[in-house]
């Protein structure tokens, strides 16, 4: 027994094995810098955690919350960060990488803002930020230029609901009962200069700032979608996969879809592609539409940060090969190879340089990522979530006048432990 | 068993109460279980109290230092919420309505195979093929079949258009959910139920048969009288299940659109949420539920479960 637990912790070539999870996206630069990573002393080794956001995150509780010692490195969601930290279960990141998240939280250093933000937790750092995610408009340029929407300037969703419906065309969101709904909720919401939250270090007893102006501007907006001719008969069941293929579609003008940045790569014709080099020339894309006519929006914030476990039986060599993994170089594979947007400054120069993506989009991903809005960053996370779920799916039922009111109060006695979930 | 008669006078002297022998193997007996009574505990008795301790506490896992001792406000809080009733309502709807389906069909298959002369094996493995089906396979199955982006069945359909989302509203996805379930566990039904006809005695039909009694009157005065024991058996086992229904719920709807079961909520609250006092709290309920459906399942069809089994 004894000899197999010792095996099994240890790789083919007798060294010592840490694994690191990984979520499947991206996973043969993941497999590269697992070898590469390894050194004489240890060998990375690439497991693979399920392709559901909320699924990644139960299978990595479930692991930290029984003290697993062969949970070495993680790729977390960003809104996890403060969970995980909070209940014990990640190293905090000490040395020069923690000084430049700091610095870049200020905007100072060579991360990016938005992606710096979600690793710190308690004025720590707990996580290195590996590729930094964001939303913007993807659209079809026929389809904008036939309703007439001049889309060199922001549009706002009002406009964008109103053209695709003139034209017979669709907006694609994400809306499915699930964690990309609380996403394009809490964009909305911090578009029209509000917070679902605020106060979230207090824990239970944060501030629910959902009951208000900017809660019922996010809540017109859904309502208009979902009442009007633009919205994909699937809207209430959509996810970031459902309305790709609306874009281009045998009949029809297409769609405007707000999505990650992985759109252009999944575009991009090639082999295997659907896409025709005419068709990819008509594919548009700009900021993240504004919720309130002149206020800037904040596009959402997402991405991979590299955790270290805090039960890994090598902690410094786990801290090592997440230095390693987060490289500046990874980042760059990770643009280049899988359309996954680098967090800091000097791998964006390098991908912008590159080529390999046209300059103004590059501009665009870090633009988006920098002045984004994250989500509420709390040890109750995920009770802040469901609940929004809850009570805002299905779109169809979401109403102005009642639902930021009832889905306020229902947030706040769902943290105070007063209501399920 | 054997019920050979022995001549009285073979027989040894009666003792009164059992031998020297018979003690020394009882307590053999004893020693050889003890391990498996001992496991049994361990894992299911340790749990039950281990839920119920937590049950007493305000306890979420990424807060740990924020625990504290509620006594039974856990249960209060559960007991009180909308939620809580909205969704064991919603269960008990899939429980009467897959049991009382799956039990009419189940009877007919069950009659098919019972009747069948012809390719017997053949007909018999089909109807329980979807038995052998992984009930989150099936899920995912009728998911795809009832979708309409890649889905038959709204073609099939003539009453609804083919963009009808089945899981954009509670009553069209519910009756989803219910058909994938009553597919996979009906050929379930229809082995027990079989079971049960063929205790029936063939005696006694024919008999029934020659008082001139007519098809249904055979059905009803006869067959299933006699099938009682059966029957209950087999709503008892469906029922139960069917109460803690979870798998086809988390991959058709993921409990959206108010489709959730009391165990998709307690999954939710303990596995989502971290939140193990609530979590634990509606776990102790569920189990409590589940004792009182069987209870009244057992008090409606009046059967003394030993002699259901055959027992004096």
């Amino acid at each position: 027994m004894l000899a197999s637990t010792a095996l099994a912790a240890c790789s083919d070539s007798g060294k010592p094995r840490l694994n690191w999870y990984v979520n499947p996206d991206g996973v043969p630069v993941f497999e590269k810098y697992a070898k590469e990573c390894s050194t004489g002393d240890y060998d990375l080794e690439v497991q693979l955690l399920p392709s559901g956001a909320t699924d990644q995150r139960t299978q990595l509780a479930r692991r930290l919350a029984a003290e697993d010692s062969s949970t070495d490195l993680m790729n977390l969601d960003p809104v996890f960060v403060a969970e995980f930290a909070n209940a014990g279960w990640l190293q905090e990141v000490e040395g020069p990488i923690a000084d430049s998240v700091q610095q870049s939280v200020e905007g100072e250093g060579d991360y990016l803002s938005g992606a710096a933000e979600t690793v710190t937790w308690d004025d720590k750092v707990f996580a290195i930020p590996l590729w930094a995610n964001t939303q913007v408009l993807w659209y079809r340029k026929s389809l904008a230029e036939a309703a007439g929407l001049d889309m060199t300037k922001p549009v706002t969703w009002d406009q964008v609901i109103e053209a695709a419906a003139a034209e017979g065309g669709t907006v694609g969101v994400q809306a499915n009962k699930y964690e990309a709904y609380v996403v394009w909720i809490n964009a909305l919401v911090q578009g029209a200069g509000g917070d679902i939250v605020s106060d979230t270090e207090a824990g239970r007893d944060a501030k629910v700032d959902l009951d208000s102006d900017a809660g019922r501007k996010a809540a017109a907006i859904i309502q208009k979608l979902a009442d009007s001719p633009a919205a994909q008969p699937d809207l209430s069941v959509s996810n970031e996969g459902t309305s790709l293929g609306q874009m281009f579609p045998a009949e029809g003008p297409g769609e405007f879809m707000v999505n990650w940045t992985f759109v252009y790569k999944n575009y991009e014709p090639g082999d295997g592609k659907p896409t025709t080099p005419e068709q990819f020339k008509d594919l548009g894309w700009t900021r993240y539409p504004q919720t309130v006519a002149g206020e800037e929006s904040k596009p959402p914030v997402g991405g991979i940060d590299i955790g270290v476990g805090a039960y890994s039986e090598h902690p410094d060599w786990a801290m090592e090969a997440a230095e390693c993994i987060t490289s500046k170089q990874a980042q760059v594979d990770l643009a280049l190879d899988a359309g996954l947007m680098p967090s800091t400054n000097s791998a964006y120069d390098e991908v912008a340089a590159s080529g390999n993506y046209p300059k103004d989009l590059i501009e665009l991903f870090r633009t988006s990522v920098d002045e984004g809005g994250p989500r509420p960053k709390s040890a109750f996370y995920a009770m802040i979530s469901g609940a929004i779920q809850a009570r805002w799916h299905s779109p169809t039922s979401v109403d102005p006048d009642s639902t930021p009111e009832k889905s306020g109060k229902y947030l706040q006695d769902v943290l105070e432990g007063k209501s399920l979930l | 068993m054997s019920s050979t008669s022995v001549p009285a006078a073979a027989l040894p002297a009666q003792k009164s109460g059992p031998s020297d022998r018979a003690r020394a193997e009882t307590r053999l007996g004893q020693k050889l279980v003890a391990p498996a009574i001992v496991l049994m505990l361990v894992v299911t008795a340790f749990p039950m109290l281990r839920a119920i301790y937590l049950s007493t506490f305000d306890y979420a896992l990424t807060a740990p230092d924020d625990r504290n001792f509620v006594g039974l406000g856990n249960y209060l809080t559960a007991l009180t919420d909308p939620l809580f009733w909205q969704t064991t309502g919603v269960t008990v709807l899939y429980m009467v309505v897959t049991v009382a389906v799956e039990l009419v069909i189940g009877f007919i298959f069950a009659m098919v195979m019972h009747r069948v002369i012809f390719a017997r094996g053949v007909i018999r493995t089909s109807i329980l093929v979807p038995y052998g089906i992984i009930t989150v396979v099936s899920g995912f199955a009728w998911q795809f079949a009832f979708s309409f982006q890649n889905g038959f069945i709204n073609g099939w359909l003539p009453f609804v258009g083919d963009e009808f989302n089945w899981f954009g509203d509670t009553t069209p996805a519910v009756i989803a959910i219910m058909v994938s379930e009553i597919w996979k566990t009906t050929p379930f039904m229809s082995l027990l139920l079989l079971a049960g006809l063929a205790q029936v005695s063939e005696d006694m039909i024919e008999a029934a048969k020659v008082d001139g009694a007519t098809w249904t009157q055979r059905l009803t005065k006869v067959i299933l009288p006699n099938m009682r024991a059966a029957i209950m058996v087999a709503v008892l086992f469906r029922a139960l299940d069917a109460y803690r229904i979870f798998d086809n719920i988390f991959v058709m709807t993921a409990g959206a659109q108010r489709t959730e079961s009391i165990s998709f909520l307690t999954y939710r609250q303990t596995i989502e949420q971290f939140q193990l006092g609530l979590g634990s709290a509606l776990s102790v309920l569920l189990f409590l539920s589940v004792l009182l459906v069987a209870f009244l399942i057992v008090k409606l069809f009046r059967v003394d479960l030993a002699q259901a089994r055959q027992e004096s």
